[in-house]
């Protein structure tokens, strides 16, 4: 075999095997949701498919499936089709620069490691919002248009500070490669982002929230408001889309705090910081980066459920008036301090 | 020769196809599957809790969001523009001090000063 | 494989492009704008073929993410259905087909006097690369980057201000 097709060949396992786990990691993280959301109400939650209700995911998948595809006549048929599609691929391609491990056997855990690293990620992000606009747009509805407009203008807002945010983490590090990133971030728990750049985190972890629309800045879908916002007119399967684009985001985003601030696959004990000599320390080094995101995972999940929603002008007002000067400062002090330490 | 930097790109493009797949074969399958339920007119209305939808949907929307958007692009732009410098910075801290931090400095302030003015007239208030 | 996928974008990038300005499904703008975001997306691909692999990201990040979305809002805030009943005037028609054949000659008399296709240029195209040169040799225009952006917000703020009561 010679190296290109191997590579050609081990390239597209790694994408198939990474995008069913995040398939399955979205389904479970809908569970999650429902479930952590009922233990904060005291209530129960699904638990009657499957020992636990661990099924359920299974049992909602299928009826997705099984609904009537109806696409409700007054809509633009076109983008109304295109928009489910354009929600859910920008969670499945930001995928592509994340390391979830260090290596199996000769092969680096990672799909794609590029050199401008984050931008991708952000190019991929800033991509999220044609899906929402043309959803509210191909409706043709006023809930869906609002739930739109409102939801691309809070995106694009917090893009700006989450890119701010994690400029002081690259001053650092020195590149923008993901790996290379996690690499300073090796050998000891001190060396973790969020303890070198606490206030990128900040800023980022904010920032992250709005980006995925979850509450506390879910204005997008306020149901009291907006009935269900973007989605409001679709069913079926491509109402499912929607739900599982924004769960895969809300993942993504999350591997993307590990990779940045919780140092990856890395863990300063056991000799799990260095690139795995052996399968058995490759294994472990994907576990602990699943493990380092669901617990992200399971984080916003419980800020959902034990925060209020802010206003549409407060949100603005935090983005624009708090998070961008902030980011700057922040992104100077950082200059200063390294400047200072020679 | 796959050690290049520009093969690292390839698995992008195979990443994007298998995502198209996934999505284009979900959607049919749920069209195959799906089954096909009567038509009556309230069906085919826009949702408005209840009500029979007055005016046609979407139309016109406040000023203030193409505002925010042109902001967005500018604030982008400036935000791009320090991803470069940000991964030179500590290596050139070293020899070329001034030009590194002093051309910075100068940049995010002339940037201020128009974030200031965007801010004192209001560019950021979503009241009223 | 590198020259297949070339021609792979360009074909991408040429289709999409015309299907912008001319396209005979349907006269809505919002298509022409995503037509135009899927040409640039495919340009993005050019640059990364040409090694120019930041210009590639920053290109889907300004031009895809930000810029189109702008443009679809100026779309959106206008109103679709008067504009989708105009018709072109014919002396604008005439004027843009003509300025377009002319760029079209400029662009394949230069291409044509340039040679074959050039070599991939020895300096990979990254962030570090980028940022050496700009905080050596172009020191001065990085700095006008920034009063030139801040010449824009003052003219967005200017722009879209509230009209005197």
């Amino acid at each position: 075999m010679t190296p290109t097709l191997e590579f050609f060949l081990f390239s597209a396992l790694k994408v198939v095997a990474a995008a069913s786990v995040l398939m399955a990691m979205v389904a479970y993280t809908v569970l999650a949701e429902r479930r952590i959301s009922a233990f904060v109400q005291d209530r129960i939650g699904p638990n009657r498919v499957g020992p636990a209700g661990l099924f359920q995911p299974l049992a909602d998948a299928i009826k997705a499936f099984l609904k009537e595809d109806f696409v409700p006549g007054h809509v633009r048929k076109f983008f109304f089709w295109l928009a489910p599609v354009l929600v859910m691929l920008p969670g499945l391609l930001s995928l592509a620069v994340i390391p979830f491990g260090s290596r199996l056997g000769s092969q680096p855990m990672v799909i794609a490691d590029l050199n401008v690293g984050i931008l991708y990620t952000f190019g991929i992000v800033s991509l999220g919002v044609y899906g929402i606009v043309l959803a509210g747009y191909g409706s043709n509805s006023k809930y869906p248009f609002l739930g739109g407009v409102r939801s691309s203008a809070q995106m694009i807002s917090y893009e700006v500070a989450m890119a701010l945010s994690t400029i002081p983490v690259f001053m650092i590090v020195g590149d923008l490669n993901l790996s290379r990133v996690i690499g300073h971030q090796a050998g000891g728990w001190s060396h973790w982002m969020v303890f070198q750049a606490p206030l990128s985190f900040i800023l980022f972890i904010a920032a992250a929230f709005a980006e995925t629309n979850r509450l506390p800045f879910d204005l997008p879908e306020a149901e009291n408001e907006l009935v269900a916002g973007h989605n409001t007119e679709y069913s079926s399967i491509k109402f499912a889309l929607f739900f599982m684009g924004e769960y895969s985001s809300m993942i993504a985003m999350s591997a993307m705090t590990v990779t940045l601030f919780f140092g990856g696959w890395t863990l300063p004990v056991f000799g799990l910081d260095q690139p795995a000599a052996t399968w058995a320390a490759g294994i472990a080094h994907i576990a602990v980066f699943l493990s380092k995101v669901a617990l992200m995972v399971c984080l916003m999940i419980y800020v959902r459920w034990m925060w209020p929603r802010f206003r549409y002008d407060q949100l603005m007002d935090l983005g624009w008036r708090r998070f961008v000067p902030l980011g700057l400062a922040n992104i100077l002090a950082t200059a200063l301090v390294l400047w200072a330490r020679g | 020769m796959v050690e290049q930097q520009i093969w690292q790109y390839a698995p992008v493009l195979i990443l994007l196809l298998v995502a198209l797949g996934l999505i284009g074969g979900m959607l049919a399958a749920s069209a195959a599957l799906g089954p096909r339920g009567r038509r009556p007119p309230i069906k085919d209305s826009a949702y408005e809790c209840g009500m029979l939808p007055v005016q046609p949907g979407g139309g016109r929307f406040a000023v203030k969001f193409h505002r925010v958007a042109m902001l967005f692009i500018l604030f982008d732009i400036a935000v791009v523009f320090l991803y470069p410098w940000a991964v030179v910075y500590r290596e050139m801290l070293a020899g070329q001090a001034p030009a590194v931090l002093g051309g910075v400095l100068v940049f995010v302030g002339v940037l201020l000063v128009g974030y200031l003015h965007a801010v004192r007239k209001g560019a950021f208030d979503w009241r009223g | 494989m590198q020259d297949l996928l070339f021609y792979v974008f360009a074909a991408v990038a040429l289709i999409a492009g015309f299907l912008a300005v001319a396209n005979p499904f349907s006269r809505n703008p919002l298509a022409s704008a995503l037509f135009l975001a899927v040409a640039l997306v495919a340009v993005s691909g050019l640059f990364v073929l040409l090694h120019a692999f930041f210009l590639g990201a920053v290109q889907i990040l300004i031009y895809a993410g930000a810029v189109m979305v702008l443009f679809l809002f100026v779309i959106m805030l206008l109103d679709l259905r008067e504009e989708q009943k105009r018709r072109a005037r014919k002396v604008a028609a005439g004027l843009a087909s003509a300025l377009a054949l002319a760029l079209a000659a400029l662009i394949s008399a230069a291409a044509l006097a340039g040679g074959g296709p050039a070599d991939p240029p020895a300096l990979e195209g990254g962030a570090r690369a980028l940022g050496r040169a700009l905080f050596t040799d172009f020191l001065l225009p990085f700095e006008i980057v920034a009063v030139l952006l801040v010449a824009a917000m003052v003219g967005v703020v200017w722009l879209s201000r509230k009209e005197a009561a």
